[in-house]
């Protein structure tokens, strides 16, 4: 039994003791190592780490629901979060949502290849070295990164992320498990350009700082002396970077169970609302050679399981905790989060399956090209390759039209070629749309592991070429 | 009961294995977050978060290390990890690394509270949330919901320069909306924002802000906007309402003003500023009528405090005087870097966080007008009010907002109402073209200001008037 399950044990005990057993409780105890070391102006300028056991709590007693968490996980600590948390219950407003408690259920501890039968036969992965990581491994990596990037300027990060975790409940599941990230983000600037690299693996050891480095210092050299071009609908080959921030709207606003129920949502389960190329899977327990990029259990014990969102372009999922779930007549899906009761539960692990095959034509020369964009820039006729989105905001969550801008180098793309850098540019697009039945003109063979800049989801993302996406300026104004 | 001790012992754990400078910040913080939807409170919350962070400068490498514990053994290990840590950082060196003087303080401070929001009956505060989103359902809204949240934090920090400071700092807000679902589309308003309106205040504040009163009032308008033509295409006048002026000042205004942004500091992530500290003292960046004061010892507003992350005191400040750039957000190092003999703007969302350059209240000085004077001084253009949507471009320059609801401006009178109304512009062109500014000034708080890696989440505050702008490019569509 881990210190975790140990803890989760105990608070569940302090419940039954206070409340009695007609109290239902839930209880999740989370250990996170995070270390990351920041660089900007090629040295390091931020170096951090922390190491803390939060321990959350859940309760329904009397028909009325509180939760509460703490860091201070002492005996006495963990008596006074049930104490302050039953108290609270016993005045709070009655809560006729309540789903009840997750029933006992075995995690599913090897990753599954998105329901197709086909299983990957790994176990459920853990990296010891990366979890030991210290700060001279990711400094090594940043040097190596800053080294190739040839004297030009750079900034980004490196980090390791070790959790460990146990949950339990008073109707008897309980579940633990741990799991260990790295990743490293950086870019390159030259003359007013930049270029981007960055990578999630699950060991450290599969992050190679120079590899990165001198990828954004190509991205950043090809990226200067750009041209400004008028607004209007562009053909594009999105490159992975790009494609992750489509993952994360659609996993936020799209699939999003409570947004679902509440008719928020485009979704419409069964209904042909991309191109046929199109299949989307949530992976928490991993596939293809990764280990698990998450814990195999949600905050309220559910076991995680891969869950196809999109096969062939149609809708066939949406992600949901119990409460979502409830509302909209079935199960959970495993997508629990201290946030979803409130803002809906939403994937973390998201995957737009690569093409199994090379797309017909011939590839563009690599140059600032991803690997996986190759193929696509080389069908071009006239077009543009966009590295990465920013500060995409949804004007209306129903459509999902998204506003932002492109960053870390646009170019384009005729005949076939790369023929000019483009300065940023600001669209406004709904990306279900721009998915739609016959609008993916192709997607790249491979899928790139990608983090998230802000928090911990991970995604899989390979090149998309798309027949259209709505410029409505230069970024210069 | 303190917790120099701990702080003492971490800073000086730190110094004994080769700093040569260490803070230490101890952090007891209590939320109370609830959520109702429909008439039902949907989610209750309490959370309780205690630890230490210890930031440490061996050479020119800083480190920063955090423990859950409140034990002298846990902050000593926390103080050594932290100069472990920054030797590390040494071996990918920049520039030496500078403080600016901050002269070691021995100080309290707490902000004012007249009904302490974590003693308010959970049953009020539950009724009230209760009662607004039944008020804004009864009234035709599809989806009403309500919200509060309230933090309750309490501060020690030591330096090795001898600063001894605790803060206790209160905050609270709330806010409702009502949405209203259209054949593909869906309309939200919101009072008196999407979050609500939050600030260093107690109880008070939330019970000034009327839930339920205005909760009906938004519902309609939520259903009259469905119906209500689109927002016009083109360039106009356009007048803005405060709080959507206030995230107009955060996004093209606060973020540029950042230092560490304008060192680079920032380059990857959150981005950089197209302000050029070569220019500072003699750049224009908005008309005569724009003066940005960068002010933490405003009462109320919600990034007010006594000190900030680094023990420097609260003192207001230019950030554009007349129109011209003359001050930047600091921090003790990235000033030194400036040649700046300021700092003051370094905070931290927690414990487990490093201070870095935030911003604290980041407003426009009040001017001589009335809204209903700037629309009445108005031939043709368009209101527009409350955001929506918001983003702008890693150097803070191109923007584009979209605000709940907007009116037709003709011949001095609001107009018929208009939907989904967008905006965008360049900042000091924007900026430049503000030709009237009203003097009804409120702090809007933004709970939820994103920065930093591990991310970071600030309370920022931003007093703010309606304005009018001239030749802004309005309708953005997809």
């Amino acid at each position: 039994m881990s210190a975790e399950s140990h803890v989760a044990a105990q608070v569940v005990d302090l419940v039954r003791e206070l409340a009695g057993r007609s109290a239902e409780v839930e209880v999740l105890v989370r250990h996170d190592a995070e270390a990351l070391t920041r660089f900007a102006n090629s040295a390091i300028h931020q170096n951090v780490a922390d190491a803390t056991t939060g321990v959350r709590l859940r309760l329904h007693v009397d028909g009325r629901t509180t939760g509460g968490s703490t860091t201070v996980t002492g005996p006495d600590g963990l008596r006074a979060l049930v104490e302050r948390t039953l108290a609270a219950a016993r005045v709070s407003p009655a809560d006729p949502a309540w789903p009840g408690l997750t029933p006992p259920a075995a995690l599913h501890l090897s990753a599954g290849h998105h329901g197709s039968g086909e299983t990957s036969g790994l176990e459920f992965g853990f990296d010891e070295a990366t979890a030991r990581a210290d700060p001279a491994e990711r400094a090594a990596r940043v040097r190596d990164f800053v080294d190739a990037a040839g004297g030009l300027e750079t900034a980004g990060y490196c980090r390791t992320v070790y959790t460990s975790a146990a949950f339990a409940n008073s109707a008897g599941q309980s579940a633990e498990g741990r799991t260990v990230e790295a990743a490293m983000d950086g870019i390159a600037r030259s003359g007013g350009a930049d270029g981007v690299a960055r990578l999630a693996s699950s060991r450290l050891s599969g992050i190679d700082g120079a590899v990165l480095g001198a990828r954004a210092a190509a991205k950043a050299r090809a990226a200067r002396a750009p041209v400004e071009l008028p607004a209007g609908h562009y053909e594009v080959v999105l490159e992975p970077d790009a494609v992750k921030d489509l993952l994360e709207n659609l996993a936020t606003f799209g699939f999003n169970g409570k947004a679902f129920a509440q008719r928020q949502s485009f979704a419409e389960l069964g209904r042909q609302q991309f191109d046929p190329s199109v299949t989307i899977v949530d992976e928490p327990l991993g596939s293809r050679g990764e280990p698990a990029p998450g814990l195999p259990f949600d905050d309220e014990g559910t076991p995680c399981r891969s869950l196809v969102l999109v096969r062939d372009g149609v809708t066939t999922a949406v992600t949901h905790d119990r409460t979502s779930a409830a509302q909209a007549g079935t199960g959970s899906t495993g997508h629990a989060s201290p946030a979803s009761r409130s803002w809906g539960p939403t994937a973390g692990h998201l995957r737009l399956e690569a093409a199994d095959a090379t797309p017909a034509g011939g590839a563009a020369p690599a140059g600032p090209i991803a690997e996986s964009a190759r193929p696509l820039v080389g069908r071009v006729t006239r077009g543009l390759l966009i590295t990465d989105f920013w500060y995409t905001r949804v004007l209306d969550a129903k459509s999902l039209v998204v506003t932002g801008l492109t960053r870390n180098g646009v170019w384009l793309i005729e005949g076939g070629e790369i023929v000019a850098a483009v300065g940023n540019l600001r669209f406004t697009q709904s990306y279900p749309q721009a998915l739609g039945p016959g609008r993916v003109l192709g997607i790249g063979r491979e899928s790139v592991l990608l983090p998230e800049s802000w928090g911990r989801a991970r995604y899989a993302a390979p090149a998309l070429h798309l027949a259209g996406w709505h410029v409505t300026g230069n970024a210069s104004g | 009961m303190t917790h120099f001790d701990e702080a003492g012992a971490a800073v000086q754990a730190a110094l004994d294995a080769g700093a040569r400078y260490a803070d230490a910040r101890v952090m007891v913080r209590r939320t109370e977050a609830m959520s109702a939807r429909d008439g039902d409170v949907e989610d209750l919350g309490f959370d309780e978060s205690a630890g230490l962070g210890v930031r440490a400068l061996v050479g020119s490498g800083w480190g920063f290390y955090a423990v859950p514990e409140l034990s002298g053994p846990a902050a000593r290990l926390a103080g050594r990890r932290a100069a472990r840590i920054a030797a590390a950082s040494a071996s990918v060196a920049g520039s030496p690394v500078g403080l600016v003087p901050a002269g070691a303080v021995e100080a309290s401070w707490a902000n004012e509270c007249v009904r302490d929001p974590l003693g308010v009956p959970l049953a009020e505060k539950g009724d009230l949330l209760v009662r607004a989103t039944a008020a804004a359902k009864e009234a035709g809204a599809d989806l009403a919901e309500a919200n509060y949240s309230v933090w309750d934090t309490r501060k020690w920090f030591v330096s090795s320069e001898g600063h001894r400071i605790d803060q206790h700092i209160r905050e609270c807000g709330a806010g409702v909306s009502a949405s209203a679902f259209g054949d593909g589309e869906i309309q939200r308003r919101s009072w008196p924002s999407w979050r609500g309106q939050f600030g260093t205040r107690g109880w008070e504040l939330v019970e000034e802000l009327d839930l339920v009163g205005n909760a009906p009032r938004m519902a309609q308008e939520a259903r009259a906007l469905l119906t209500a033509p689109l927002c016009p295409t083109g360039e106009t006048t356009l007048v803005l309402g405060g709080e959507q002026l206030a995230l107009q000042i955060h996004e093209s205004v606060g973020h540029a003003i950042e230092l560490d942004r304008i060192l680079g500091w920032e380059a990857a992530f959150a981005g950089t500023s197209w302000l050029d500290l070569s220019r500072l003292g003699s750049l224009r960046y908005g008309s005569e009528l724009m003066n940005i004061t960068v002010d933490p010892s405003f009462p109320g507003a919600l990034g007010s405090f006594g000190f900030d992350d680094e023990g420097t005191p609260a003192a207001k400040r230019h950030a554009v005087r007349d129109g011209i750039w003359v001050g930047v957000l600091a921090g003790r190092d990235s000033a030194a870097v400036a040649g700046l003999d300021y700092a003051g703007s370094v905070r931290s969302d927690g414990w487990s966080r490093l201070p870095m350059v935030r911003m604290t209240n980041v407003g426009l000085e009040p001017g001589p007008h009335t809204l209903d004077e700037i629309v009445a001084e108005t031939a043709d253009g368009v209101f527009m009010d409350v955001n929506r949507s918001w983003s702008i471009d890693d150097r803070r320059l191109n923007f584009q907002f979209g605000c709940e609801i907007g009116y037709e401006i003709k011949n001095g009178r609001l107009g018929r109402m208009v939907r989904n109304p967008t905006y965008t512009g360049i900042g000091p062109r924007f900026w430049q073209s503000m030709d009237m500014l009203s003097s009804e000034t409120v702090a809007w708080g933004t709970p939820n200001c994103g920065k930093g890696q591990p991310g970071q989440i600030g309370h920022t505050g931003h007093p703010a008037a309606p304005a009018r702008f001239t030749g802004v490019r309005v309708g953005v569509r997809g």
